[in-house]
């Protein structure tokens, strides 16, 4: 989700936004002190919106301006931004986690996987009664889990809708294009892209209030996300909605599915029937099991994706 | 010419007499400065912030009565968890004039501390630095790296899990034990220790799993939670602290997990609210005190809780002033070589009854004591982040019972 909203960025504009993850931030902490004053809902669509704004403000007054001394100072302005916004977060709401849970509505269980030892595997919606779980492994899956998902989905499909199907979404991508066309045409470009930066900021607000929800809230979930949301978009092929779907699953089955790995190179080579043992050479590195380096496969990823497949990969700029 | 004379003479000796008269209690009213390096920011910070406003509490209660007469001050200082700004810290802390320097969070980082405190002594005779090791849990640090600076007033890893493996030879309903702990020096040690002295007291437990997960980096435990319910534990010993236990935690009652959890820091900041009611009677807790203590700390710990909205768990901090305080009235001094050597084998009395820091490897022999998570009731009030729930104690280890042999060396100067 919060990849979509880079690639839109980047795609549409060719600005690489460094402070995208910040904007995530922003979007968590706003919905925070907005949830107090308003409840969850209302502050989950006005969180995003307020988000937008301020993105749309930065583009206007500070990126704008910059754009025409190229791409570098494009990147360092954007940079400079998150280190600012980390330090008015830290500056309004501290350095510490704030309690940011998710509402009533989104709290307990959608739907309980039951593994019965005689039945197999069902299904149950909500929370499954206690008796039916004493005899069987029951495994709840959180609602807001689901709620992200749902949330996640709808907004790529209105996106790509939004970008293919409308009046809006072509003169967006001519823009990007031929932008002397579309403005000898009368359209504003810069007003466009404009739009284009705000809108960007707000899905990744939006992100954030659904991460802020999930995880934890804190200033250093920006950190966190930012590095891996290059990642989804450079694997998912700069530029590309699809490849960033396709990047964001890859990259979230490859951060969790070796979690359930224990084997290690050491167990692989010795199922060949090679002697392994302490004294072997290189026995640390052997002995590190799929689940110990698991937070580093993605960027493995990344690095082999970029040395065989520069352009990612669905991804369609070759330059 | 003469009477001058005379008057000099005199004065000096009075000077001297008054000099001598004072230094047998050189060290009343002196300024004893400790310099706090702990994470006070981050996904720990809610930890060492409150270790920040206990060590602040203690501080004001010992400057009010304490053998030696000194006044304590603490200077906090922001490590992030991390060795290298600790020791940006340290530099900052003994260009300031601190001589004292108290640690607890990251093992890790306390290992970084004492290799740099060690140097410093080495190179700068007469100012020497103590360690005062509040948290820091690896077996390491009173073992094969022990050094004569460092003084642990928790009980190390080894103690802890010895306490465990005891208390689950009469829980015949724990067969298969799963060992998730942080990937660094402490996660290491709990899952070696677990795994050697269950051999050894419950050979017929199980170790169906065994992960280790990065340090303050995760924030969706719901993947580690499917793999312990995938290998059909009944058991999860963990070392988890701060964060990686109260997201664990709220991944497991997510997701319906119902086995047992034995960890070391379910009181710590964040954890009690993970655990809410559904942890009631799952969540077991090893440590050397826990909320229902009564007498003066119980005190103590109503009068933290109303005065900082928060919850005082770090009882180490009691133990660090107590000592300091009996080590400086027996040295007549605050010099840290000194205090040192006069900590050495001291004795005192603490909150848990007697404790006592050993001499060969300064490691605090003090009692253990097994805590569930329940509901609060008459007996054990006290209730942690207004949860409605409490520790109540179940086993009570002496601390000869607890206490485990070391292979310290240790060098004195």
């Amino acid at each position: 989700m919060l990849s979509s909203g880079l690639t839109l960025i980047f795609s549409m504009m060719g600005v690489l936004n460094f402070a995208h993850a910040s904007f995530y931030m922003l979007g968590a902490y706003i919905a925070y002190s907005l949830v107090g004053v308003l409840g969850f809902w209302p502050a989950l669509v006005l969180a995003p919106l307020l988000v937008g704004v301020l993105g749309a403000g930065f583009e206007r007054m500070a990126l704008r301006r910059v754009h025409k001394f190229g791409h570098v100072a494009e990147l360092l302005i954007t940079f400079g931004l998150s280190y600012v916004v980390l330090e008015l977060v830290q500056l309004i709401w501290g350095r510490l986690a704030v309690p940011f849970a998710p509402p009533a509505a989104l709290q307990g269980s959608a739907f309980t996987i039951v593994q019965h030892p005689l039945q197999g595997l069902s299904l149950v919606w909500g929370a499954a009664p206690a008796q039916l779980c004493a005899g069987a492994a029951c495994s709840n899956f959180p609602l807001t889990r689901l709620f992200m998902m749902v949330v996640a989905l709808l907004m790529l499909l209105a996106l790509w809708l939004l970008l293919t199907r409308t009046r809006i979404g072509l003169v967006i991508q001519a823009a990007l294009t031929h932008p002397e066309m579309v403005e000898a045409l009368g359209h504003n470009v810069p007003r466009v892209l404009m739009l284009v930066f705000g809108s960007g900021c707000a899905l990744a607000a939006l992100a954030g209030v659904i991460g802020g929800i999930t995880f934890v809230t804190e200033p250093n979930m920006a950190v966190i996300v930012g590095s891996i949301i290059f990642v989804v978009v450079v694997v998912g092929g700069v530029g590309s909605l699809a490849g960033a779907f396709v990047g964001s699953l890859l990259i979230g089955l490859l951060q969790t599915l070796p979690l359930t790995v224990d084997g290690s190179l050491a167990s692989l080579f010795t199922s060949w029937g090679l002697a392994v043992g302490p004294t072997t050479f290189g026995y640390p590195i052997l002995k590190l099991s799929m689940a110990q380096v698991a937070p580093i496969l993605p960027y493995l990823l990344m690095v082999l994706i970029l040395i065989f497949r520069p352009k990612g990969l669905l991804g369609t700029r070759d330059d | 010419m003469t009477q001058p004379k005379h008057l000099l003479r005199s004065s000096l000796i009075a000077s001297l007499l008054a000099a001598s008269a004072f230094a047998a209690h050189a060290q009343k009213g002196e300024t004893v400065k400790i310099a706090l390096i702990d994470p006070l920011s981050g996904l720990m910070g809610p930890v060492g912030q409150n270790q920040a406003k206990s060590f602040q509490f203690f501080a004001e209660k010992f400057n009010a009565s304490n053998p030696a007469g000194v006044k304590f001050e603490i200077v906090s200082i922001d490590n992030k968890l991390s060795p290298v700004e600790s020791l940006n810290a340290l530099k900052s802390a003994i260009d300031q004039g601190v001589r004292y320097v108290a640690q607890g969070n990251g093992s890790g980082v306390a290992l970084a501390l004492i290799d740099a405190i060690n140097k410093h002594n080495e190179r700068n005779p007469g100012k020497e630095v103590l360690f005062l090791n509040h948290s820091a849990v690896d077996p390491d640090l009173t073992n094969s790296k022990c050094s004569f600076w460092h003084f642990r007033m928790d009980a190390d890893t080894s103690m802890k899990m010895e306490a465990i493996t005891t208390f689950l030879k009469d829980q015949p309903d724990v067969k298969k034990v799963f060992l998730l702990n942080q990937n660094y020096a402490h996660g290491h040690q709990v899952a070696k220790y677990a795994k050697e002295l269950l051999a050894s007291k419950r050979p017929d437990v199980q170790i169906v799993g065994e992960d280790l997960h990065p340090i303050a980096q995760v924030r969706d435990f719901a993947p580690y939670v499917a793999k312990i319910k995938a290998s059909g534990a009944d058991t999860v010993i963990t070392g988890n602290w701060g964060s990686d236990l109260s997201l664990l935690i709220k991944a497991a009652n997510e997701s319906g997990y119902t086995g047992k959890f034995y960890t070391y820091y379910a009181g710590v900041t964040g954890t009690p609210s993970a655990m809410g009611a559904t942890g009631a009677g799952r969540v077991y807790q090893v440590a050397y005190n826990h909320y229902n203590m009564g007498g003066q700390m119980g005190k103590w710990m109503s009068e933290f809780q109303t005065r900082f909205k928060d919850d005082f768990y770090t009882g180490s901090v009691i133990h660090i002033y107590t000592l300091l305080g009996s080590a400086m009235a027996k040295a007549k001094s605050t010099d840290p070589a000194k205090v040192a050597l006069a900590m050495e084998g001291l004795r005192v009395n603490s909150f848990g009854g007697e404790v006592e820091m050993r001499k060969t490897d300064h490691q605090l022999q003090q009692p253990l004591y097994i805590a569930v998570w329940q509901k609060a009731d008459a007996k054990y009030p006290y209730s942690p982040e207004g949860t409605g729930y409490t520790m109540a104690p179940v086993k009570t280890f002496e601390s000869y019972v607890s206490s485990t042999p070391t292979s310290c060396q240790m060098k004195r100067p």
